[in-house]
């Protein structure tokens, strides 16, 4: 879209929004989820960030959500908008309607409102997944750390991009039906280690990782994941790679 | 091998009969060698997707030789009679058909059985795909959602039609097929059979190549762009195809409705005043 013609015209009045928003606390026996829609008027550059802040501050104290960096980084503010996953920081009023609604993931763990606790699976998945190096090799803190390619590096730093917001698996059509399904999250966090020199996992090691319907081979390649990553992560290309790599493993 | 680690450190730890814990001497032996994990969910995955590519190569080349009818009637006798071996073995064996026809009945029976693993198990699993994929009003999701009921409604029609085939294999002709289609009724099967196989195999063409990456572009999207075209055009040319064939046999099935079961003699073998029209 060419910039330009979305800018707003001065002229144009400001918009009322009506943002409407899953509330709900499991902590509570006698709340009933329910949508609550607040009306706010829209400002230049406005983020749901910023309108959900204006909201708590202006009208309900109570309105729980989760934010810390407000830049796209920390990944705690991924909510469902107008039913599909994203980042509140990240995503400006100005591309929505005038009726937004906001609603928690799914998939994980509702604290209360637009809060989920998404870091209790991200946890499990890493412990599952066996996310990090694994190397028998004795340190010697006294020696210099063996250099690595330039190429390599960005490759290995690409992946780890990932800030574990939880929208590939909010978007995951397999994960919805199959809760032990690893998603996209995991297995780029396979394809990380698998790519560093420092890890001395072989592909038969990472097979016993990922090497079922629960791993790589549940993926059904809908894309929800790759299309809605915040980070514009390859998890397409990820993803169908190791499936070759884990395939061949197969044969053998 | 150390006391406390990972995998061994509950092994060592047991209640006694008084509910005191006790640990237990730690063998020189792992204690317990995790069994290696099954290689068959990784062939299992191949083999659907290979069945699916076989299945979907061996329609389109169908489409091909059903449609030479569109070229003529002599063509279209050339072609079935070629499949029974008139041309290598000097008179045609249809029972060549019924075992074509056997091979492609088992690879479609084992692709729906291994396709049927990603089927909704469930209510639960249902719902949650159908919630999941009204709210994200995603293509690929949604495009898979028809997979699932094109697939379901392949069981039951394709079976139909490769039974006939198996059973039948000798009645494969212009004026045999024109029959089977209008005067034997199987032109609405043909015709929903059409649209549920070529749209599951474009789409599962589709999903093959993003799933094992192949074409792959410079970019994953511009990839997924380029297979995406293709898939429409696939879709859209071999259903065309499908059409203008049916109508093709619907439009030479009525016209010989009268005469039905007549045994279709070529051309070249026949003198020119009574050779079919076309």
């Amino acid at each position: 879209m060419i910039s330009i013609l979305r800018r707003k015209n001065d002229t144009q009045p400001t918009r009322r929004l009506c943002i409407q928003v899953l509330r709900h606390n499991p902590a509570d026996a006698a709340s009933v989820p329910h949508l609550q829609a607040f009306e706010i008027a829209e400002a230049e550059g406005m983020t749901l960030f910023i309108a959900l802040n204006e909201i708590r501050a202006t009208q309900d104290p109570s309105l729980q959500f989760d934010f810390v960096c407000r830049a796209g980084i920390c990944g705690s503010c991924a909510m469902l908008i107008d039913g599909r996953p994203g980042l509140a920081c990240r995503t400006l009023t100005r591309d929505l309607g005038t009726t937004i609604t906001l609603a928690p993931l799914p998939f994980f763990e509702l604290i209360g409102d637009l809060s989920v606790n998404t870091g209790k699976w991200m946890r499990g998945t890493s412990e599952r997944l066996q996310t990090w190096i694994h190397s028998s090799a004795q340190t010697d803190l006294d020696a210099l750390e063996a250099p690595m390619e330039p190429e390599l590096a960005e490759a290995i730093y690409e992946l780890d991009r990932c800030i574990e917001c939880g929208c590939c698996i909010a978007g995951c059509g397999t994960a919805q039906m199959r809760e032990k399904f690893v998603g996209a999250v995991g297995l780029n966090k396979i394809a990380r280690f698998r790519l560093d020199p420092r890890d001395d996992r072989s592909n038969d090691d990472f097979y016993e990782l990922i090497g079922d319907d629960d791993g790589v081979f549940g993926c059904m390649s809908l894309l929800g994941c790759h299309d809605v990553c915040p980070k514009q992560l390859p998890l397409q290309t990820q993803i169908a790679y190791l499936r070759r790599k884990m395939a061949v493993i197969g044969l053998a | 091998m150390a006391l406390i680690d990972n995998n061994g450190s509950h092994e060592l730890l047991g209640a006694d009969a008084s509910g005191q814990l006790v640990i237990h001497a730690p063998t020189t032996a792992p204690l317990r060698q995790p069994p290696r994990k099954s290689r068959w969910p990784a062939r299992l995955d191949m083999l659907q997707s290979a069945s699916g590519l076989f299945l979907a190569l061996f329609l389109m080349a169908h489409m091909f030789f059903v449609s030479s009818i569109l070229i003529s009637h002599d063509a279209f006798y050339t072609v079935a009679r070629f499949f029974e071996g008139a041309y290598f073995l000097g008179k045609p064996y249809p029972i060549l058909v019924s075992g074509v026809v056997s091979i492609i009945l088992a690879v479609f029976i084992g692709h729906a059985w291994l396709a049927m693993r990603k089927f909704p198990a469930g209510y639960r699993q249902y719902r949650a795909f159908v919630t999941h994929k009204n709210s994200l009003r995603h293509g690929d999701t949604s495009l898979w959602w028809l997979q699932i009921w094109t697939g379901f409604a392949l069981f039951f029609m394709a079976t139909i039609h490769l039974y006939d085939m198996l059973t039948q294999p000798a009645l494969i002709g212009p004026y045999e097929s024109a029959d089977r289609v209008w005067t034997g009724n199987m032109w609405p099967l043909y015709l929903m059979l059409l649209f549920a196989a070529e749209l599951h195999a474009s789409v599962g063409l589709y999903r093959l190549a993003i799933k094992w990456g192949w074409f792959t572009a410079a970019t994953p999207n511009r990839s997924r762009r380029r297979l995406r075209w293709a898939k429409h055009g696939i879709s859209a040319f071999f259903i065309t195809l499908g059409l203008v064939t049916l109508a093709a046999y619907v439009d030479l099935g009525r016209a010989h409705a009268e005469r039905a079961g007549e045994r279709y003699v070529p051309t070249y073998l026949n003198a020119p005043h009574t050779a079919g029209k076309h």
